[in-house]
């Protein structure tokens, strides 16, 4: 396996390292401005490597070194070489992996306990291993129906969220103040003096049209209720009616004496004998 | 004020109460709008209720760590989107692992976090995570320099619709990481 990169691309024959490239690299062709987007993308050495394991599908937990290690040092290269802002992180993973792929070829030296030899890549497997499940992890949170990306709180208005508190009013307030106003101009409709469409002339014409056939009428019968009087004004008009049919010589007023019943008839100028 | 007679009286009432409020409403406070007249199965049996009522519509009641609040439909909500200037930011990878590990991992140093992502953890990433309110220090690490401890927010379990922490997505297996291979594309 070795590092697939292409760094100038004239076409048809793409240098990779300053060698022709005679095939295109089997797995993943990067076109050089992609690399850059590529390189960045990973959030550090651990995301870098399991990249690499998975791109050759490779199992974690029997990591050839020897190959890994040579891309991955390989990445950190073309990095560096594009003044990427290379995290010392990277530099100390490559370290690590050195040092795990030398202790390989060592004789490893047996635990005290079981006589099991420790295989120098399982912390980096741990490692690995770790990250991948928080990385998965962060892929599910990151699923989840999130406020304020994915839905949104619903809240109705209501007034009580300006500062200051307003005081409230109900449809029945406003009916209850309607209704008030309109009590109160009931009471006011008392005082008002209705003006009674009362007419002295009518009155006399009344009282004339009692009096025809020129007998004596008492003068109480035309006062009674009936006569056309219905009130207390109609009382008095009816009375002025009467002074000015007097007046006016239309009807003549007897009273035998003090006291006794007053009598009212047509004048005898007046009478009309049907 | 009418007198309640039947469970819809009430619900009418919880409704209202839950689509004022301006913050997810704890049954101890719905219960407050009874006179406390209700024990806590009776209440959730009606907020239950109100939640079917409310099943068919573009809004629901949903159950959060807090308490009850009504939300629109994560499904309605990209055509509301429309309506807005800006689209909702995502947070980035960097961003979203750091509070992967604080939630599932808590209480968690700095250092713990670094040591499982394998790289420095930025100052702006916690700065975010915190002004968002989803994560807060809730103490320090017996250890060389005292480290805060993170964790994470009954904010954060509010925002992503949890009761709590025991609903958080199931970690996958070691076993199951093992034998994926095809989730380690980097995403650009």
């Amino acid at each position: 396996m070795s590092v697939e990169l292409v760094t100038a691309a004239p076409p048809h024959h793409p240098k990779v390292y300053g060698e022709f490239m005679l095939e295109m690299p089997r797995d993943l062709y990067i076109p050089p401005d992609a690399l850059e987007v590529i390189l960045e993308s990973f959030e550090g050495p651990l995301d870098l490597l399991l990249y690499l394991i998975r791109k050759a599908n490779i199992s974690v937990l029997d990591i050839p070194m020897a190959p890994l290690t040579l891309q991955y040092l390989g990445y950190v290269e073309a990095m560096r070489k594009r003044n990427l802002e290379l995290a010392a992180e990277y530099l100390l993973m490559a370290a690590m992996l050195i040092e795990i792929k030398s202790r390989m070829l060592l004789p490893r030296p047996p635990r005290a306990e079981n006589g099991e030899p420790e295989d120098p890549r399982a912390e980096l497997v741990r490692r690995l291993l770790e990250y991948e499940q928080m990385k998965a992890a962060a892929a599910k949170l990151d699923a989840l129906p999130q406020v304020e990306r994915d839905y949104e709180w619903v809240t109705v208005w209501i007034a009580d969220k300006v500062a200051e508190r307003q005081p409230e009013v109900s449809l029945r307030d406003l009916q209850n103040a309607w209704l008030g106003l309109m009590q109160q101009a009931r009471i006011m409709q008392h005082h008002k003096i209705k003006r009674e469409e009362l007419s002295v002339r009518e009155h006399m014409s009344l009282i004339l049209r009692r009096l025809q056939g020129g007998a004596f009428v008492s003068f109480d019968r035309l006062f009674e209720s009936g006569a056309g009087i219905h009130s207390l004004p109609g009382l008095v008009v009816s009375f002025l009616a009467m002074l000015e049919l007097v007046r006016e010589r239309l009807v003549e007023i007897t009273q035998s004496e003090a006291l006794a019943p007053i009598y009212v008839k047509l004048s005898d100028a007046n009478t009309v004998h049907s | 004020m009418p007198t309640l007679y039947t469970p819809d009286d009430y619900k009418r009432v919880l409704e209202a109460a839950l689509l004022t409020a301006s913050e997810p409403l704890p049954l101890a406070e719905l219960k407050r709008l009874f006179d406390d007249s209700f024990d806590d199965d009776t209440l959730r049996t009606l907020l239950a209720d109100l939640r079917g009522d409310w099943s068919q519509r573009g809004v629901e009641l949903a159950q959060l760590a807090s308490g009850w609040r009504f939300q629109t439909r994560p499904e309605i909500q990209p055509y509301l989107d429309r309506l807005k200037n800006e689209k909702a930011p995502k947070y980035s990878r960097a961003v979203m692992e750091t509070l992967a590990i604080i939630a599932y991992r808590q209480p968690v140093t700095r250092g713990d976090i670094e040591e499982i992502r394998g790289v420095a953890v930025s100052p702006n990433i916690l700065k975010t995570l915190e002004a968002r309110d989803w994560i807060d220090a809730v103490g320090h690490r017996d250890a060389p320099g005292r480290p805060a401890l993170y964790a994470t927010t009954r904010k954060f379990l509010d925002d992503l619709g949890l009761r709590s922490l025991a609903e958080l997505p199931p970690l996958t297996d070691v076993e199951r990481i093992m034998e994926t291979t095809d989730a380690a594309t980097p995403q650009t």
